[in-house]
């Protein structure tokens, strides 16, 4: 079962619609996804121009997922990414010269070129990390969550993964220990039906990977609508008030689809013809925009939004390519607390 | 000053850090209210009550995981993994986590947590519950490895452990956890990084870790006796950071080098100490660099072969005797 985007509370009069968003928050999460979406889009590109070096996984399609997420954050919320975390990282409000120049292996890069488009990390904004080894992330967060708990901080650590991890064992000790221990994490699995070429529903035994073993942990099975931001932000926010008041942890399951391939090598062949057209019906920024018009945004706010979020992503590109590849002297520092990378005296 | 077991020169390791600084807590399998499968805890959670000190579920990855989490942002946790040949479930917060968040994060990312976990052989309880691996995590960069000898050297070397702010794997020895040594009373802080000359001498320099160091010595005194051979032994205690200049030291004063190593024989760590002392110390040496070893075999569970395997006093003193040619 499906949430849709109205089945929560009663609308304004006569409109059909639950307004309880607010339309400020509707913009942020527009201008959110246009962002991530123009971002990831250049991304693209950059890498037919061979100026995107290594791999890069994009989240073209899945917008909705991240911005949802990121707007229903406060300060001091902590996210927890995996390699497909350009969006996550962005939606915590990093520049997108800074995501773009870790891609491009420049020095203007978030970390200046040494971990790459998989490790995307920015402490400042809550981006506590990008994690290349599948399930690696759920304990760490936990971890965080912990400290939480022990501290009586009320920031909630919120996990980002998609389909294929729950499969893997950490995935399973991490939902069992944050139930147990009742941590303040909230766990968003990003369904796009792939976990890497093959199908999930080849490798699972049930319907649904994340939402059919939330019982096995004594948690609520949440499955929503992961291409709708308005949902993605209700749920959120439910989870989140959840976590603060030390309820425990939520297990989210967000159905979405990729529109490109697992990553950068991958032309996304196996897919049956016709899939991606149809879900394209249902891209989450196409959806939004015509959500905007129906709560009666004018046309020129939205160009406005779309115009300076164009402009951002240009500057940020045209920054990127001027700038410098760092500098070698970089390569052994930050091995060690001490700034250096010292095995012996 | 007073005697104690190594078993409780643990609890007093972290008893003395967690009283000192209330961020230091303590996860682990069985470690709160049975006080540890080797019972190295007994007492903390009492001591320290379960918010700080708190019993997990069988998730190795999970405490793991956990630990480095909230060493991330802001505590600083020892997490113990009940016998180190466990680190392989959870190889992954070792090798690929703890290590490099703060390198791929160009510097962001902090992860000052303790790992504490039962190594080595002696009790007969076979190839997976026996292993000495501290060349597992010998050979990462980022990681810095310990295994302390004495009970001294485990309080001292835990608190130095514990306020380091790098990922440290810290290798307690099953075998020792009953041997006693003098400790003084007060707070013990070492420091990282540092071997210890245990025994001075003049005709060979002998290099050993945890269990393999009384060994060591037992063969150094009976080596004196018997044949009147001048034996220096050191203890490394830290393989990351090691303390070269110490071993080098003591080779460019007695010319022969021996490493007693409980590891199996390929890549163990005295092949990186020979390797060193070959590049930098040649023409200090008057014979050959010489490993005595585990042979490179799953270590057997039965006491009798279990004992021919492992390096004994005997065994030491046989090589050295023979390679001087005494």
């Amino acid at each position: 079962m499906v949430a849709t985007a109205n089945d929560r509370a009663p609308g304004p009069a006569g409109s059909g619609l639950n307004d309880d968003i607010g339309e400020d928050k509707r913009l942020a999460l527009y201008r959110s996804q246009v962002r991530l979406r123009d971002s990831e889009q250049r991304a693209f590109d950059l890498f037919l121009q061979n100026l995107v070096k290594g791999t890069s996984h994009l989240s073209l399609g899945q917008e909705a997922i991240a911005a949802g997420f990121a707007e229903a954050m406060v300060k001091g919320d902590l996210s927890f990414c995996t390699y497909r975390g350009h969006a996550h990282t962005l939606a915590r409000g990093v520049p997108v010269e800074k995501v773009l120049g870790e891609l491009m292996q420049k020095d203007n890069g978030l970390m200046r070129g040494k971990g790459g488009s998989m490790h995307l990390t920015s402490e400042e904004h809550g981006v506590m990390g990008s994690y290349a080894i599948i399930g690696a992330h759920l304990p760490i967060a936990c971890g965080a969550a912990w400290r939480a708990q022990y501290r009586g901080d009320k920031d909630v650590s919120v996990c980002f993964f998609g389909d294929g991890t729950t499969n893997i064992g950490a995935f399973h000790e991490a939902l069992n220990f944050a139930a147990v221990w009742k941590l303040p994490v909230v766990f968003v699995c990003e369904n796009n039906l792939y976990m890497e070429y093959t199908p999930i529903k080849d490798v699972i035994p049930i319907p649904q990977p994340a939402a059919d073993r939330a019982s096995a942990y004594g948690l609520e099975r949440i499955l929503i609508d992961g291409n709708d931001a308005d949902i993605v932000y209700r749920t959120a926010q439910k989870a989140f008030a959840r976590a603060r008041a030390g309820e425990g942890p939520s297990l989210i399951e967000c159905l979405t689809y990729r529109h490109s391939g697992h990553s950068r090598a991958d032309p996304a062949k196996y897919r049956p013809e016709g899939e991606l057209e149809e879900w394209k019906k249902h891209d989450p920024v196409k959806l939004y925009r015509e959500r905007l018009k129906q709560f009666g945004v004018k046309e020129d706010v939205i160009a406005e939004i779309d115009a300076s979020v164009r402009k951002e992503v240009d500057d940020a590109t045209e920054a990127c390519k001027a700038a410098p590849s760092p500098p070698l002297d970089i390569i052994t520092t930050d091995v060690y607390a001490d700034g250096g990378w010292a095995w012996r005296n | 000053m007073a005697e104690i077991s190594y078993r409780d020169a643990v609890t007093r390791g972290i008893a003395q850090e967690m009283t000192r600084d209330p961020d230091v807590v303590f996860l682990g399998e069985d470690v709160a209210k049975p006080g540890g499968c080797f019972k190295a805890t007994v007492g903390l959670y009492e001591q320290f009550g379960g918010v700080r000190v708190r019993d997990t579920p069988i998730s190795e990855q999970a405490i793991l995981g956990a630990a480095m989490g909230a060493a991330m942002t802001g505590l600083k946790p020892i997490a113990e993994i009940m016998f180190s040949d466990f680190i392989a479930v959870c190889f992954d917060y070792i090798a690929n986590e703890f290590p490099k968040a703060r390198y791929m994060s160009n510097g962001q990312t902090k992860c000052p947590l303790v790992v504490r976990t039962a190594n080595g052989a002696g009790s007969r309880f076979g190839a997976q519950h026996s292993q000495s691996v501290e060349n597992w995590c010998m050979m990462i960069p980022g990681l810095k490895v310990v295994a302390p000898s004495s009970p001294i050297d485990v309080i001292g070397l835990m608190a130095a452990a514990v306020r380091d702010p790098d990922p440290v794997i810290f290798f307690e020895h099953k075998s020792l956890y009953n041997s006693k040594g003098d400790v003084p009373d007060g707070e013990i802080l070492d420091t990282l990084g540092t071997a210890k000359i245990l025994r001075a001498g003049k005709d060979c320099t002998i290099v050993a870790l945890a269990l393999m160091v009384p060994r060591a010595l037992e063969a150094a005194e009976r080596l004196r006796i018997d044949h009147g051979i001048d034996c220096e032994v050191i203890d490394v205690r830290s393989l990351v950071p090691l303390d070269t200049k110490t071993i080098l030291a003591s080779v460019a004063k007695t010319h022969r080098l021996f490493t007693v190593e409980e590891n199996p024989r390929l890549c163990g760590w005295g092949a990186e100490i020979v390797s060193i002392v070959a590049d930098e110390a040649f023409y200090d040496l008057d014979g050959p660099p010489v490993r005595i070893t585990t042979p490179h075999i799953p270590l057997p569970a039965a006491d009798i072969m279990e004992d021919v395997v492992l390096p004994t006093p005997q065994r030491i003193m046989e090589t050295i005797k023979r390679s001087l040619g005494a």
